[in-house]
C-alpha cells in the first residue's frame, strides 16, 4: 500500500503532539505542539484528496486562531509554567473517562465502515476548489450568508467584552 | 485519479479521530489553565474534521467537507469570543486558572 507510510507517519505526528499539547506545563509549548498537530492533519486532508479544506486548516487554524493563542499568551504574561496541578485522585479520574469514552467511541464505530457506500468515479476531484466553491455558492449559499452573520456577531461581541472593561478601569 | 482501494482503510481514520477526541477530552479534564482547554477544545473540533473529510471523501461527497468549512468558521468566532473573556477575567483576576471563575457571580 503506498498510502500506508505517510498515514502512519502522520498519524504518529499528530498523536505526539496531541499529547505534547495536554501534558506540556508551558502553554507556549502547548500552542506551538498543537500547530504541529494542525499541520500533521493537513498532511491526512492531502492524502484523502481535499486539497482545499487541507490549505484553508493551514491559513485558518494554524495561521489565524493559533497566532490568536499565542498573541494572547504573550499578552497576559503566561509563558512560563505557572499551573497548579490538579489533585491526583481528579487525575486519575479524568484519565479513566478520557479511556472509557475513547473505548465507547471505537467500538460504537467499528462496524461503521460496513455501512458505507463507495464513492464512484466522479470522487476524484471532490476536494478541489471549483466542486466546493459551486456547492457553497448553490446549495449552502443560506448557511454561508449566516455564518457571516455569525462573524459579525462574534467580532461585534469580543470587541465590546474587550472595550466595556477599560471604561470601568477608567472611571474608577 | 483516485481509486478506493489504493487509499487507507477508512476504519483506521475513524480510530486515529477517536483517539484525538479523547486526548482532546482528556486535556480538558486534567488541565487548569482556561486558555489550554480552549486549545483542547479546538483539538477535539479538528478531530471531527478529521473523521468529516475522511467519511466525505470514501462517500464520494463532498458535503462533508462543506461542513468542515462552516466548523472551522464556529471555531474561529470561538476562539476569539473565548480568548476576550479570558482577557477580561484576567484583567480582574490577574490569573486564567479555572478555579477563579467559581467566585465571578457577583
Amino acid at each position: 500500500m503506498m498510502n500506508q507510510i505517510p498515514f502512519f507517519i502522520f498519524s504518529f505526528i499528530a498523536i505526539l503532539m496531541a499529547l505534547g499539547t495536554i501534558t506540556a506545563r508551558n502553554p507556549v509549548y502547548s500552542v506551538l505542539c498543537l500547530i504541529l498537530t494542525f499541520f500533521a492533519l493537513s498532511g491526512h486532508y492531502v492524502l484523502l484528496n481535499a486539497q482545499f479544506i487541507a490549505v484553508v486548516n493551514l491559513i485558518v487554524y494554524a495561521g489565524a486562531i493559533m497566532v490568536l493563542f499565542l498573541f494572547v499568551l504573550m499578552l497576559l504574561n503566561l509563558n512560563k509554567a505557572t499551573e497548579a496541578a490538579k489533585p491526583v485522585l481528579w487525575q486519575i479520574s479524568g484519565a479513566i473517562a478520557a479511556g472509557l469514552i475513547l473505548v465507547t467511541l471505537a467500538g460504537a464505530l467499528r462496524g461503521a465502515s460496513d455501512f458505507m457506500v463507495k464513492g464512484g468515479p466522479e470522487a476524484a476531484g471532490i476536494g478541489l476548489v471549483k466542486n466546493l466553491g459551486k456547492m457553497l455558492f448553490s446549495d449552502f449559499v443560506l448557511p454561508f450568508e449566516i455564518s457571516s452573520i455569525l462573524f459579525l456577531a462574534a467580532m461585534v461581541g469580543a470587541v465590546y467584552i474587550g472595550k466595556r472593561e477599560k471604561q470601568e478601569e477608567g472611571e474608577q | 485519479m483516485m481509486n478506493a482501494e489504493s487509499l487507507t482503510p477508512v476504519d483506521q481514520y475513524i480510530y486515529l479521530s477517536s483517539l484525538l477526541f479523547c486526548i482532546g477530552v482528556a486535556g480538558v479534564l486534567l488541565r487548569k489553565n482556561a486558555i489550554v482547554i480552549l486549545m483542547c477544545i479546538e483539538l477535539m473540533l479538528n478531530a471531527v474534521n478529521l473523521l468529516f473529510v475522511s467519511l466525505s471523501t470514501y462517500m464520494g461527497d463532498a458535503s462533508g467537507q462543506i461542513f468542515v468549512f462552516f466548523i472551522m468558521v464556529v471555531a474561529a468566532a470561538e476562539a476569539s469570543v473565548g480568548l476576550a473573556i479570558l482577557v477580561m477575567v484576567y484583567r480582574n483576576t490577574r490569573a486564567t486558572n479555572i478555579n477563579v471563575l467559581d467566585q465571578i457571580k457577583n
